[in-house]
């Protein structure tokens, strides 16, 4: 049976026609992974499908009932519930507050919170997930967050599930977890819609996938009658080459960044080297120390010991500018909280950490500013109609690019990564590592901080493991194997 | 490819409209006056109503840059007070030169938003507050330097600021249209305008991209305080003597108007160009409203409802952005 049915669903917006006459039908229980580019429309169609966004044409038949356009009340009571690619958890209140977040139960007039904690502990209890619904949201992880958000969905009865990218910003082993959690969803006869850019998760656990590209749909396929290569042609319309590709060999012997016993900020007595033109990964759990690590590195948190040098020079970075200054770039993990600035468009996006060198008497050249972003738009493709667009209308992955092209921008000499293709599709995913080498390969150097296993090992040419805010294990190229790095990082 | 231009030259006209409803609203309210008062619509009168906004617009240039970064600044309409009073006291009771007299009252308006900027990202307390409490500190120390007695008594030469006139326009129309240009300028073309931005719409992403943003906020305050100072200085020479009163409230108007200029009451949005529109709203409405006999409590009410729905607009539109 159909439990959602889209039919012929158009949207546009200013430029763009994010949905073009699209139809899919979802079965009941079924996990059906929808796959495409970045920007190729896939929130966009799950936002029609919560009231988010009103679709400009089509109907949506939930269980048979047409709507034209639903409101995001309608669409809860019908049963389908959402976890956005962006959170929307109060960071200020319990996990039991959040879960029934304006369905607070009632006493009389006065709010019953042990009944929300008994209810919420009942959710947790059902899928074996070990938090304390009294815990603040702020104190969370964000695997927790993440789980947290799912029982919220499930609170409210869902039949429908729907997922954007929820295994983005997760480690190996807390995706585990969700993996297994969708896995009794299924079991219960909950249909979940499953948005990814890991192929692996969605031959797991799916059983049909839908492709969109540029707003149209491509194919429906079965999961058990495709495959990797398959999939990944219908989404880019071309054939790829392999996921990371070949570079030369060019680690040269001089060091470029030199750490010693640097600690502060959750990071205690850490020293390591980088050489001009190698990739360093840095593997762990959440909460190992490796954001922390890259924040000593660049100035956005104070360090309490050790010495930093830089082409043998001692640097004592005490803001981001003075790390920028000697040569440093970060581009952060959370994207929208520390990267993005919403409101603005690319071309100030991209130009924001160079504005004082691109300036005469003060004023800023919007020549150059706009030669410099037109340039990054095109040699890494960031697609938008104009380089004028705020850039929350741009779908997440082409946000992340500008970003990217933020610190590309100031030509930094060391290029910390921080877990940077986290929701960036298969095609952007091969030519952000394309640019890691030409990087390395004009005598810069990378870290590159990465919670995908396959990813540091495919990328690095040395990891170290961090647990703790210790590094706990080295590893050269040749010795890479992921139960060795697991090892390591939960050492205790 | 037709098609794409089509959608894009709607969404211009959108836009456009967007961004300069607020001239609309500007004419209508101007066709409405020049029909409800025969007065109105004479050159006499709409230099008048220049020469009344133009201390609103002075210092609305740095309020909008408050704004812009997401802070407020209560203390402008004290700090106002207290150049009038500080510079009257120069020239009467020091007997100093006029220029000198400006020259220190700037100073200390501008010496005073730097302290609010100071406070605010030292101490991380909400702008609100602190400038809620600068104000009345300020306000206090007006009265003490003058015990609440009036100053008069300048110099002749002092009077042209406030009083002359350049041909036919009065001088403090133009130093308002000087330091309008100088703030879009800064809005528009400099690295540090562009930094107003991008703090007010995210200080943490702003900090990681090297800006300075505790500078940024010296910078914007004090910014604040001297606009707020050189506003001062113009009410002083014009009304040629230094009351306590000078400045009470006024940053409401300020405010009022910045805010019916589109500046967004969370930071991060707003244009010069538009804010000259809200003095100007402002204007129009209390000299239409003083020509059809409306009583000054009504025109509170009046402004305070204008407040209201301008800031109400504000809200709702960028409620519609998340
Ligand atoms: N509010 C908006 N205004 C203008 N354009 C928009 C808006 N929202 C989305 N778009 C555009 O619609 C297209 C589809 O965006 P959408 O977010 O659905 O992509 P996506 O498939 O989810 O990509 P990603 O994998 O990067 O998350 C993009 O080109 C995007 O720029
Ligand atoms: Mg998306």
């Amino acid at each position: 049976m159909n439990i959602l049915q889209l039919k012929n669903i158009t949207k546009k917006y200013p430029g763009v026609i994010a949905l073009n006459d699209v139809s899919i039908d979802f079965v009941k229980g079924e996990a059906h992974a929808l796959v495409g580019e970045n920007g190729a429309g896939k929130s966009t169609l799950i936002k029609s499908c919560t009231g988010a966004v009103i679709p400009d044409e089509g109907l949506i038949a939930v269980e048979g009932e047409e709507f034209s356009s639903l409101t995001p009340q309608l669409s809860e009571q019908k049963g389908i519930g959402v976890i956005y690619q962006e959170f929307n958890l109060v960071g200020e209140l319990s996990v039991a507050e959040n879960i029934f977040l304006g369905r607070a139960i009632r006493k009389g007039i006065t709010i019953d919170r042990k009944a929300m904690v008994r209810e919420s502990a009942k959710i947790f209890e059902q899928f074996n997930i070990d938090i304390d619904p009294n815990a603040l949201v702020s104190s969370l992880t964000v695997g927790y967050q993440q789980l947290v958000e799912i029982a919220k969905a499930l609170s409210q009865n869902a039949k429908i599930l729907i997922m954007d990218e929820p295994s983005a910003p997760l480690t190996s082993a807390e995706a585990e977890r969700l993996y297994v959690m969708v896995e009794k969803l299924k079991k219960t006869g909950v249909t979940v819609i499953y948005i990814s850019h890991r192929m692996e998760e969605i031959f797991r656990l799916t059983e049909r996938i839908t492709v969109l590209r540029d707003g149209h749909k491509i194919a429906t396929v079965k999961t058990s009658d495709t495959n990797m290569d398959d999939l990944v042609k219908l989404m880019v319309g071309r054939e790829l080459k392999e996921t990371y590709p070949a570079r030369k060999d060019c680690i040269s012997d001089e060091v470029l960044l030199d750490v010693q016993n640097l600690s502060g900020n959750g990071v205690h007595d850490t020293s390591f080297q980088i050489r001009k033109g190698e990739v360093l990964g840095f593997a762990g759990l959440i909460g190992a120390g490796r954001t922390e690590t890259a924040e000593l590195l660049f100035g956005a948190a104070r360090k309490t010991g050790g010495t930093i040098r830089l082409n043998g020079k001692e640097i004592n970075p005490k803001t981001p500018r003075d790390a920028i200054d000697s040569g440093i770039a970060l581009v952060p993990e959370d994207r929208k909280g520390k990267g993005a600035l919403l409101e603005m468009d690319i071309r100030t996006n991209t130009s924001m950490a160079i504005l004082e060198r691109i300036s005469k008497f003060m004023v800023v050249d919007k020549k150059e500013e706009k030669r410099i972003a037109n340039s990054y738009r095109e040699s890494i493709r960031i697609k938008t109609p104009s380089i004028e667009q705020k850039i929350k209308n741009l779908s997440g992955g082409n946000q992340q690019k500008v970003i990217i092209a933020r610190w590309l921008a100031s030509e930094p000499e060391l290029v910390i990564f921080d877990e940077p293709t986290r929701g960036i599709d298969v095609g952007a995913k091969s030519e952000i590592y394309t640019l890691v080498n030409s990087l390395v390969e004009s005598g810069k150097a990378v870290l590159m901080i990465s919670s995908e296993m396959e990813e540091v090992m495919g990328m690095s040419d040395r990891i170290i493991v961090l647990c703790e805010g210790k590094i706990s294990g080295e590893l050269n190229r040749k010795d890479f194997k992921q139960e060795t790095i697991m090892n390591f990082a939960s050492q205790k | 490819m037709e098609y794409l231009d089509k959608l894009k030259g709607t969404a211009n006209a959108v836009e456009f409209a967007k961004r300069n409803g607020i001239y609309v609203v500007l004419l209508l309210l101007v066709f409405f006056f020049s029909i409800a008062s025969e007065n109105f619509l004479v050159s006499n009168n709409l230099l008048n109503v220049a020469r009344q906004v133009s201390m609103l617009g002075i210092a609305a240039v740095g309020f909008a840059f408050v704004l812009l970064l997401g802070g407020i600044d209560l203390s402008v309409g004290s700090n106002i007070t207290l150049v009038n009073i500080v510079g009257g006291w120069c020239m009467v009771n020091a007997g100093l030169n006029p220029v000198l007299a400006i020259g220190l009252a700037l100073s200390m308006a501008t010496f005073i938003g730097f302290l609010n900027g100071w406070i605010i990202a030292n101490i991380n307390m909400p702008p609100l507050i602190v400038t809620l409490a600068m104000m009345i500190i300020v306000e206090g120390l007006a009265y003490l330097i003058c015990k609440g007695l009036p100053i008069y008594g300048f110099p002749a030469s002092f009077a042209i600021i406030g009083q002359g006139y350049l041909g036919p326009i009065p001088i403090p129309v133009i130093i308002m249209i000087v330091i309008l240009a100088i703030g879009a300028f800064i809005l528009n073309k400099t690295y540090f305008g562009r930094y107003f931005y991008a703090v007010g719409g995210n200080e943490e992403a702003a900090k990681l991209s090297g800006i300075k943003v505790k500078n940024v906020k010296y910078l914007v305050y004090s910014l604040s305080g001297f606009f707020a100072g050189l506003a001062g200085i113009v009410i002083l020479s014009r009304t040629n003597s230094a009351q306590v009163l000078a400045g009470k409230g006024l940053e409401f108007d300020i405010l009022t108007a910045c805010v019916l200029g589109g500046v967004s009451v969370t930071g991060g949005f707003g244009r010069i160009s538009n804010v000259v529109a809200g003095v100007l709203i402002l204007g129009v409405l209390s000299n239409g409203l003083v020509l059809m006999n409306v009583t000054q409590f009504s025109q509170m009410v009046i402004k305070g409802v204008v407040l209201m729905v301008a800031v109400a607009f504000d809200c709702l539109q960028h409620r519609k952005a998340h």
